[in-house]
C-alpha cells in the first residue's frame, strides 16, 4: 500500500471491501477455501451437524411409522411444532431473497459479499421448511400428491380457497424462483472453479454446472438480463409469499390469528429474522475463514440498521395487537391478549418481548452494531425469538378460544425437539457441505467492486 | 489449456433442456394415468374362479334372468352372490357328475361358502346402493356391460369415481325405462319399438323418474 | 319397616309438581331410572303460547348427582344428616316423630314444606337407596300425608319372585362357607370375590368350599378362584325372560347364536335339574302354562314381535302406615364416607369395556380411573389439589386415593365409586383405579362414618375431559327462571349477540328444494347422562384411545356433554350442554380444507370424506365449537376379531391420520332417503332417527327436516327459547339449543 492511509470522511460511508484487493487476491482467497486441502475443523463441524441430522432421520421415520400422535398435539390445539417450524424456517429465507433480489434493483453494493451464502441459506431453509407441512399432515404419503391439481380419477380438484393450497403455490414458486436464481449467480463462480480445479473429476463437475460458460462480454449481458429479471421475479416474492403463510392464520377465525395486521407484520418479522440468521451463519463464516476484508464494518452496521428496522416494526405488530384486542371490545380477543399476557403462557409471552423488542435495542449504539460479537448475540436473540412469535400465534392462540369446555394446554413431545433440532441439523449440515464446495461468497461480485474501487480511486486521484 | 468437453457439448446442453422437458412431461402423464390404464383397474381381465362359471351360457344359453341369482338386487344396496343352494336347484338334477362342478356339490355338501373372486368391487369407503339404481332405470348393462355374452366374468368399466360422476352429472346420457333394467339387448327406443335418440328419451325418464343424482359426497361416502 | 311387608313402590312422576328427593339419584340409579327420568323432563317442557305448567324438583343430596343438578334447588348435606332434615320435614306436616333436624336451612326446609302441602296428591317424595330404613319409613309417611299414595305413589307387589334381604343373605353364605359348611357352590354370573363388602372376607370363605364352579361372562376374580369357570351367555345371545321394575314381563330374545359357546344361568339350571329340553322350548312352554286363552302361537308371535307381555305390569295394592320410624339417629361429625356404583361401569361388571371406561364421568368429567371425591372446602382445609393422593381409611381399613374435587359436595364428606381396582377385568380393565370395596362393610355399605384421610404427598394423573369449568361470561348455557320467561320470552336472545340479516355476503347459497336438516336440543331436558355419547360411539365406529391419549386431550366422542358450574363452588348451578357438530351453513371448516374433505351437502349437512382427508387439522383448528376429532394415532382396533362384528358396516371405519366428526348419522339419512325413495313415497318427519336423539331418554334431541313447518325440530326452532351459539361468528349453526329453565320456590333466595 503506497499511498498514505486517507482520513476518514464521515460523511463517507465505511468500504465495503477491505483495503488493498485485487482481482487475484479475490480469486485466490475465495477459491482456496474450495481447493485447499480439507481442513479438520470442517471435517468435525460436519460430522456434529451429521449426527445432529440423524435425529431428523430417526424423527421423521418413527413419525411416519406412528402418527403425529408422538407430537404434543390434541383437540384444540391441532398445530405445534411442525407449524411453528415451517413459518419459522420460510421466514429465514426472506433475508437471502431479498438481499439478492432487492438489494441488487436498488444497485446496493454492500449486498456483494453476503448475498451468496445469504441465498444458499434461503433455499436450505425453504428445504426445511418444505418438510413441515408434508410431515405435519396425518396421511403424507397421499397429502404429497392430493394438494396439486392434477386430472385425476376421482374428478376432484384441491380447494383452491384454503391458504394451505395457497402456500402449496407460494413456497414452491418461492424455492423454484430462488434455486434458478442462485444458481444462475453461481454460473461465473462455478467457471472460476472449473479453471482453478486440480483433479479431473473436479473440472468436469464444475465444468457441467458453470454450462459453457466463457466470460465474454455476450455472456455477461445474457447474465446481467436473467439477473435483473429474476430480480424483479423474487422481489415481489419476498413480500407475497410470506403474506401468503401470514394468511394460513389470518383467514382462521380464532382470535390471535384472524388479523389483517398478519401479511405485513410477517414479512417485516421474515426479513427480522432472516437478518439475524444471516448474522448467525456470517458471523462465524467471516471469522474462521478470515473473510473481514469481504465482510466489512459497512455490512455488519448496515444489517444491523435492517434488524432495527424490521424490529421496530415488529414492536409495532405487538403494540397494535394489544391496542386492538382491547379497542375492538371483544369479549374472545381481549380475553385472548389477557391470556397470553398473563396466563399460562406469558413467560413465553414476555421472553419475547425480551428477545425480540428489549435486546434489540442495543442496536441503537453504534458499537454494538459494529460488533461482531455483540450482534452474534443479539442475533440469537432474534432467532429465538421469533421462533417464540411463531409459538404465541400458533400455541396460546389456539389453545384457548371460543368454547371454554375445549380449553387445553400443549405439552412438547421429546419428538417435537428432536424433529427441529434435526432440520437444524440438515441445515447446517448443507450450509458446511456448500461453504466447501462452491464459493460462500460471489467471486464475480467483489470482483465487480475491486473494479469499482480501481474506477473509482481513478476518478478519486484525477479529482484530486 | 485443453479443453475439457468436447465440441458438441453446448449442442447437447441445448437439444437435453427438450428431451427433459418430453421425458418428464410423458413420464408425468404416464404415472397420473396410472389408475386409469386396465393393469391397474383389471378392466376387461377375466379373473379365475373356482369354478368357471359361464354368465353366456347361463343367460343366453339357459335364457335365466339375472334376478334368479342376483335376488336382492331390487331392495338391498348388495347384489348378492347366491348361496349354493341356488346352483343345486338345477345342477342337482343336470351334470351332476361333472368334475368341473364339483366344487359346488362340496359346499352343498360342507356348508362353506364357495370363494368367488370378486370382480367387481369397490373401496370399503364407497356405499353403493342397487335398488336405487335398479329403481331409476339404470341397467345392469350399463355398468356390468354385456355380461350375457361373457364366458368368465370381467369388468368393463373402470368404476373409478369420475366415471361414476359421468352419469351422476348427466344420467339423461344412461338411463332407461325400468322395464328394461334386466334386458341385455336393450337399445334407446320409444314405446312402439323406434329407435330414438338417447338424449331424447333420457330427458323424458328424467321427469318421469324423478332423477335427481346428487354428486355430493355424502351420498357415497359416509 | 314403614309397611310391615315387602312392597314395590312406584313412582309416576308425570304427575308430580312438587317433587323432594331424599338423598336419590332417580334420574339415573335404580332399575326405573330412565322412565323416571323421561317423566320429570316432560313435566319441564315448555311450550311458547301455553302456561308453563313446570314441576318443582327439590333435591337434597350427600353426592353431586345428575338429579341434584337437574333440580331447582339442591342442599348438600352429609348422608347421615339426610334423615334428620327427613324427621324435620315429616315433623312439621304432623307427622309423629322426632330427631327433626334441618342442619341449619330452616328458611329452606319451611318453604320446602309450605310448597309440598300445597300441592297435594300432586307432589312426590323418595328416598335414596343408600339411606337407612328410617328415611324410607319417613318417605312413605310424608306422601302419605301429602296425599299422594295411589296418585304419584303406588305400591304393588315385590317384583322379585322371592325378595330377600340380598346382604344378610350372602353374610350367612360366607359364614358357612368359612366354617367349611359348603361343598359345592355354583356361582351364577356375578363376582362375588370382588365386589362383596370387605369384612365377609368372601375370597377366603370361599376358598373353602370343596368343589367351586363359576359361570361367568369373563374369567373374572371369582372365576381366578374356582375350580371350574363355565362360559355363559350374554343376555343377546340366549332366551329367557325377564321383569321390568313394575312387573311387566318381557321375552329375552337372542341376537346370535353364542360366540363364545355360553349357556344362561337358566340352560345351567335346567341342565343340573335334568331338563334337557332346548332353551327356546323351555321358555315358550312356560310361558304357554301362563296363558290361559286359546290362541297361544299369535300371542306368542306378538310377544315376541312388540318385546313385552301386556297386562303383566302388577297391580296397585294398598298397603297401611306401621308408624314405626325407628330411634333418631345422630348424623356422625366426623368424615363421612359415601359409596355409590360407578355412573358408568357399575359395580364392576363394565370394566374391561372400553367404551364405557372413557365414557367421561358426570359432572367430573374423569375417565378411566375413580377418585375419591371432596367438597372445594374440604380442599381448601387440607391444601389438597386434584389429583393428590391420600390414603383413606374407614372401619379399620384403608385403601390409597387420588382426589378430586367436586363442587357442589357437602363439607367432611368423601363419595368414592366401585367397581374400579380389578385384577382380572381383562386387558382393558385390570389395574384401573383403586378398590373401593376395600373399605366396604356390610353392616353400612353405602355410608361409612368416622373416616379419616391422610396426604402421601405423591400425585396421580387422573384423564379429565374437560379441564374449564366456567363459561368465562359467553353465552354458552342461557337459562332463566319460567317466571322471566313467561313475561319476557326474548330474553335468550338478549343473552348473546345474533347478527343481523344483512351478515351474509352471498344470498342462498345453500337454499335448494329438497330438504334442510336441523337439530334442536332441549336443555330444559338434558340430564347429563351421557346415553347420547355411547349410542353416538356405538353407531360410528368411534375408536377407544386409552388414558393416556385422553390426558393428551385426544378423546374422540363425536358428541360430548360440555359441564359448566355458575356461582359459589360449594353449591353451584350446573349445566350441562350437549355439543355435536353444529353443521354450520357459513361452515369455517369448509372453507380451510386444502383437498376439498369436508364441503357442504345440497341438504344442509357438512359432510366428511374420510378417504380425501389428508389429516392437516386446519379444519379444526377453524371451527370454534371444537367438534372435529383427529385420528392423531392407529386408534382403531384391527386385531380383535369381535369387533368386526361389531362394527357398523354403514359406516367407514377410520385410520390413522383422517379427520372425523359428526354427521348427524348421515348413514341413516342416506337408508331412508332411498328406501323412500325405493318405494316410491316421501320422507316424514321421523323416519330418520338419529343414533343420540334415538338413546336419548328424556327427548332432548331433536331431528328432522327444518324446512317443513309441521316437523318436531321445526316447531322447536320456532319457539323464543330457541338459540344458536357463538352466532356472531355467523357461522349460521344448524343445531340449536332451547334455553334451559328453572322453576325457583320465591321464598327460597338462591339457588341453595
Amino acid at each position: 500500500m503506497g499511498s498514505p492511509a486517507p482520513i476518514k470522511d464521515p460523511t463517507m460511508p465505511a468500504p465495503v471491501l477491505g483495503p488493498g484487493q485485487t482481482y487475484t487476491t479475490v480469486t485466490q482467497k475465495l477459491s482456496a477455501i474450495i481447493t485447499s486441502r480439507t481442513p479438520l475443523g470442517w471435517i468435525a463441524a460436519m460430522l456434529i451437524a451429521g449426527a445432529i441430522l440423524q435425529l431428523l432421520m430417526l424423527s421423521a421415520t418413527w413419525l411416519l411409522i406412528k402418527g403425529t400422535g408422538i407430537w404434543g398435539l390434541n383437540i384444540p390445539v391441532g398445530w405445534g411444532w411442525a407449524i411453528i417450524n415451517f413459518v419459522w424456517w420460510i421466514g429465514i429465507g426472506h433475508a437471502g431473497t431479498l438481499i439478492s433480489a432487492i438489494l441488487l434493483l436498488m444497485r446496493q453494493q454492500w449486498r456483494n459479499s453476503i448475498n451468496r451464502f445469504a441465498e444458499a441459506m434461503t433455499i436450505f431453509a425453504v428445504m426445511c421448511a418444505g418438510m413441515f407441512p408434508l410431515l405435519h399432515t396425518g396421511r403424507p404419503w397421499v397429502a404429497a400428491y392430493w394438494l396439486l391439481p392434477y386430472p385425476n380419477t376421482m374428478s376432484v380438484w384441491p380447494q383452491f380457497r384454503s391458504p394451505l393450497i395457497w402456500d402449496v403455490f407460494a413456497v414452491g414458486t418461492y424455492f423454484t424462483v430462488s434455486l434458478i436464481f442462485w444458481y444462475l449467480g453461481l454460473i461465473p463462480d462455478f467457471a472460476t472453479l472449473r479453471d482453478k480445479a486440480k483433479h479431473k473429476i473436479s473440472q468436469i463437475i464444475y465444468g457441467v454446472l458453470s454450462m459453457g460458460w466463457r466470460g465474454s462480454a455476450k455472456h455477461w449481458f445474457n447474465y446481467e438480463m436473467a439477473a435483473l429479471l429474476l430480480a424483479g421475479v423474487s422481489t415481489p416474492l419476498v413480500l407475497s409469499v410470506h403474506s401468503i403463510v401470514s394468511l394460513d392464520f389470518s383467514v382462521g377465525l380464532i382470535p390471535g390469528w384472524h388479523a389483517t395486521i398478519f401479511p405485513p407484520y410477517f414479512v417485516a418479522g421474515a426479513v427480522y429474522a432472516g437478518f439475524a440468521m444471516v448474522l448467525t451463519l456470517g458471523l462465524p463464516i467471516r471469522y474462521f475463514y478470515g473473510l473481514h476484508d469481504y465482510i466489512t464494518d459497512r455490512h455488519l452496521n448496515n444489517m444491523g440498521k435492517v434488524m432495527l428496522a424490521t424490529g421496530l416494526i415488529v414492536a409495532y405488530g405487538y403494540a397494535m395487537e394489544q391496542f386492538f384486542a382491547w379497542y375492538s371490545a371483544s369479549p374472545y380477543e381481549g380475553y385472548m391478549m389477557q391470556n397470553r399476557t398473563f396466563g399460562p403462557y406469558s413467560g413465553t409471552y414476555w421472553s419475547l418481548i425480551l428477545c425480540n423488542v428489549a435486546i434489540p435495542q442495543l442496536l441503537w449504539i453504534k458499537q454494538v452494531r459494529l460488533s461482531p460479537s455483540g450482534l452474534f448475540i443479539i442475533s440469537m436473540f432474534i432467532n429465538v425469538g421469533m421462533w417464540l412469535e411463531r409459538f404465541i400465534i400458533v400455541v396460546t392462540s389456539l389453545h384457548r378460544d371460543f368454547m371454554p369446555s375445549s380449553w387445553d394446554m400443549y405439552h412438547s413431545t421429546p419428538w417435537d425437539w428432536g424433529l427441529y433440532a434435526g432440520t437444524i441439523g440438515f441445515f447446517l449440515f448443507m450450509m458446511i457441505l456448500f461453504i466447501r464446495v462452491m464459493p460462500v461468497i460471489n467471486i464475480f461480485e467483489i470482483r465487480q467492486l475491486v473494479a469499482n474501487k480501481s474506477k473509482h480511486a481513478e476518478t478519486a486521484s484525477a479529482d484530486d | 489449456m485443453a479443453q475439457l468437453f468436447p465440441r458438441g457439448s453446448n449442442a447437447f446442453a441445448r437439444i437435453s433442456i427438450v428431451v427433459v422437458l418430453v421425458v418428464v412431461g410423458t413420464g408425468l402423464t404416464i404415472l397420473l394415468n396410472t389408475n386409469r390404464l386396465h393393469y391397474t383397474t383389471d378392466v376387461q381381465v377375466a379373473k379365475k374362479q373356482p369354478v368357471p362359471f359361464s354368465h353366456k351360457h347361463h343367460v343366453t344359453g339357459v335364457g335365466l334372468d339375472c334376478r334368479y341369482c342376483h335376488t336382492s338386487v331390487e331392495e338391498s344396496s348388495f347384489a348378492n352372490i347366491p348361496p349354493v343352494e341356488t346352483c343345486m336347484t338345477c345342477h342337482s338334477q343336470i351334470w351332476t357328475e361333472s368334475p368341473l362342478l364339483e366344487p359346488i356339490r362340496e359346499s352343498y355338501r360342507t356348508g362353506n361358502p364357495i370363494e368367488w373372486v370378486r370382480v367387481h368391487d369397490l373401496p370399503d369407503f364407497v356405499y353403493f346402493n342397487h335398488s336405487i339404481h335398479v329403481h331409476k332405470g339404470i341397467g345392469c348393462q350399463t355398468c356390468h356391460g354385456q355380461v350375457d355374452q361373457m364366458p368368465l366374468m370381467w369388468k368393463v368399466n373402470t368404476l373409478n369415481m369420475e366415471w361414476c360422476l359421468e352419469c351422476h352429472r348427466e344420467p339423461e346420457k344412461y338411463v332407461r325405462p325400468r322395464e328394461e333394467v334386466f334386458n341385455m339387448a336393450w337399445k334407446p327406443m320409444d314405446e312402439r319399438g323406434h329407435a330414438v335418440s338417447q338424449a331424447l328419451l333420457g330427458a323424458q325418464l328424467i321427469q318421469d323418474y324423478d332423477i335427481n343424482p346428487s354428486t355430493d359426497c355424502s351420498t357415497c361416502h359416509r | 319397616m314403614a309397611l310391615g311387608e315387602v312392597v314395590e313402590t312406584q313412582y309416576h312422576f308425570e304427575k308430580a309438581k312438587r317433587i323432594l328427593s331424599l338423598d336419590a339419584d332417580f334420574m339415573e340409579s335404580g332399575a326405573a331410572s330412565v322412565r323416571h327420568a323421561r317423566h320429570v323432563a316432560l313435566g319441564r317442557k315448555v311450550i311458547d303460547g301455553q302456561k308453563a305448567d313446570m314441576n318443582r324438583i327439590y333435591a337434597v343430596e350427600s353426592t353431586p348427582s345428575n338429579t341434584g343438578s337437574f333440580a331447582d334447588h339442591r342442599l348438600p348435606l352429609k348422608a347421615s344428616q339426610v334423615e334428620g332434615f327427613a324427621r324435620a320435614v315429616a315433623t312439621t306436616l304432623g307427622i309423629n316423630t322426632t330427631g327433626g333436624n334441618s342442619a341449619g336451612h330452616d328458611t329452606w326446609l319451611n318453604a320446602l314444606v309450605k310448597d309440598l302441602a300445597a300441592h297435594q296428591g300432586a307432589s312426590l317424595v323418595i328416598a335414596g337407596d343408600h339411606q337407612p330404613p328410617a328415611v324410607h319409613a319417613l318417605a312413605h309417611a310424608i306422601n302419605n300425608a301429602l296425599g299422594n299414595v295411589g296418585e304419584t305413589v303406588t305400591y304393588t307387589d315385590p317384583v322379585e319372585a322371592e325378595p330377600t334381604n340380598q346382604c344378610a343373605s350372602l353374610k350367612d353364605l360366607s359364614v358357612d362357607m368359612s366354617e367349611g359348611k359348603v361343598s359345592l357352590l355354583v356361582v351364577l354370573g356375578g363376582n362375588p370375590v370382588y365386589n362383596a363388602p370387605a369384612d365377609l372376607n368372601f375370597a377366603a370363605a370361599y376358598q373353602k368350599v370343596t368343589t367351586r364352579i363359576h359361570l361367568g361372562q369373563s374369567q373374572n376374580e371369582t372365576a381366578r378362584l374356582s375350580h371350574w369357570h363355565l362360559p355363559e351367555a350374554h343376555a343377546l345371545e340366549a332366551w329367557g325372560d325377564t321383569r321390568a321394575f313394575d312387573g311387566t314381563v318381557s321375552i329375552v330374545q337372542p341376537l346370535i347364536e353364542p360366540l363364545y359357546g355360553g349357556k344362561s344361568a337358566a340352560e345351567l339350571v335346567a341342565m343340573m335339574l335334568g331338563d334337557g329340553r332346548a332353551d327356546y322350548d323351555r321358555v315358550k312352554e312356560y310361558w304357554q302354562e301362563q296363558y290361559k286363552d286359546s290362541d297361544f302361537e299369535t300371542a306368542w308371535q306378538t310377544y315376541l314381535h312388540d318385546g313385552l307381555v301386556p297386562d303383566t305390569a302388577l297391580p296397585e295394592r294398598s298397603v297401611s302406615l306401621t308408624e314405626n320410624y325407628g330411634t333418631p339417629s345422630q348424623a356422625s361429625e366426623g368424615l363421612e364416607v359415601n359409596f355409590r356404583l360407578d355412573p358408568t361401569i357399575g359395580d364392576g361388571r363394565y370394566a374391561n369395556n372400553g367404551w364405557l371406561q372413557e365414557l367421561p364421568k358426570p359432572h367430573t368429567r374423569l375417565t378411566w380411573d375413580n377418585a375419591a371425591l371432596i367438597a372445594p372446602a374440604t380442599a381448601e382445609v387440607m391444601g389438597l389439589q386434584n389429583g393428590d393422593v391420600v390414603v383413606l381409611s374407614a372401619n379399620n381399613r384403608s385403601v390409597e386415593a387420588p382426589i378430586w374435587i367436586a363442587p357442589g359436595h357437602p363439607a367432611n364428606a368423601v363419595t368414592v365409586h366401585l367397581g374400579f381396582g380389578r385384577t382380572a377385568a381383562g386387558r382393558v380393565g385390570n389395574g384401573v383405579g383403586f378398590n373401593a370395596y376395600a373399605l366396604q362393610t356390610s353392616d353400612s355399605p353405602w355410608v361409612a362414618s368416622n373416616a379419616s384421610m391422610t396426604k402421601t404427598g405423591q400425585t396421580y394423573p387422573l384423564a379429565c375431559t374437560q379441564d374449564h369449568h366456567s363459561m368465562e361470561g359467553r353465552a354458552l348455557v342461557r337459562s332463566g327462571t319460567v317466571d322471566e320467561y313467561e313475561k319476557h320470552p326474548h330474553f335468550v336472545h338478549e343473552m348473546g349477540h345474533d347478527p343481523g340479516p344483512d351478515a351474509n355476503f352471498f344470498d342462498g347459497i345453500h337454499d335448494n328444494d329438497g330438504k334442510a336438516w336441523g337439530m334442536a336440543i332441549d336443555l330444559n331436558s338434558c340430564n347429563g347422562c351421557n346415553a347420547c355419547t355411547v349410542a353416538c360411539q356405538s353407531e360410528n365406529n368411534i375408536p377407544v384411545v386409552g388414558k393416556d391419549e385422553v390426558l393428551n386431550g385426544r378423546e374422540m366422542h363425536w358428541i360430548r356433554i360440555d359441564r359448566y358450574y355458575k356461582g359459589d363452588l360449594d353449591n353451584p348451578e350446573l349445566y350441562n350442554q350437549p355439543v355435536p357438530c353444529m353443521q354450520c351453513e357459513n361452515a369455517p371448516c369448509e372453507l380451510v380444507c386444502p383437498v376439498g374433505a369436508t364441503v357442504h351437502s345440497a341438504e344442509g349437512l357438512n359432510d366428511m370424506a374420510y378417504n380425501r382427508c389428508v389429516g392437516t387439522r386446519y379444519c379444526s383448528n377453524n371451527c370454534p365449537y371444537k367438534v372435529r376429532r383427529f385420528n392423531f394415532l392407529h386408534y382403531t382396533d384391527e386385531e380383535t376379531q369381535s369387533f368386526k362384528l361389531q362394527r357398523n358396516p354403514n359406516v367407514t371405519v377410520r385410520g390413522r391420520g383422517v379427520m372425523e366428526k359428526c354427521t348427524y348419522c348421515v348413514q341413516r339419512i342416506s337408508a331412508a332417503r332411498i328406501e323412500a325413495k325405493v318405494e316410491d313415497r316421501e320422507l316424514n318427519d321421523g323416519d330418520i332417527t338419529t343414533a343420540c336423539q334415538g338413546a336419548c331418554p328424556t327427548d332432548a334431541i331433536v331431528f328432522g327436516d327444518i324446512k317443513d313447518p309441521n316437523s318436531h325440530v321445526a316447531k322447536l326452532k320456532a319457539q323464543q327459547r330457541n338459540y344458536g351459539i357463538l352466532t356472531e361468528l355467523n357461522t349460521k349453526p344448524r343445531t340449536t339449543y332451547l334455553a334451559r329453565l328453572t322453576n325457583p320456590n320465591p321464598e327460597i333466595s338462591q339457588h341453595g
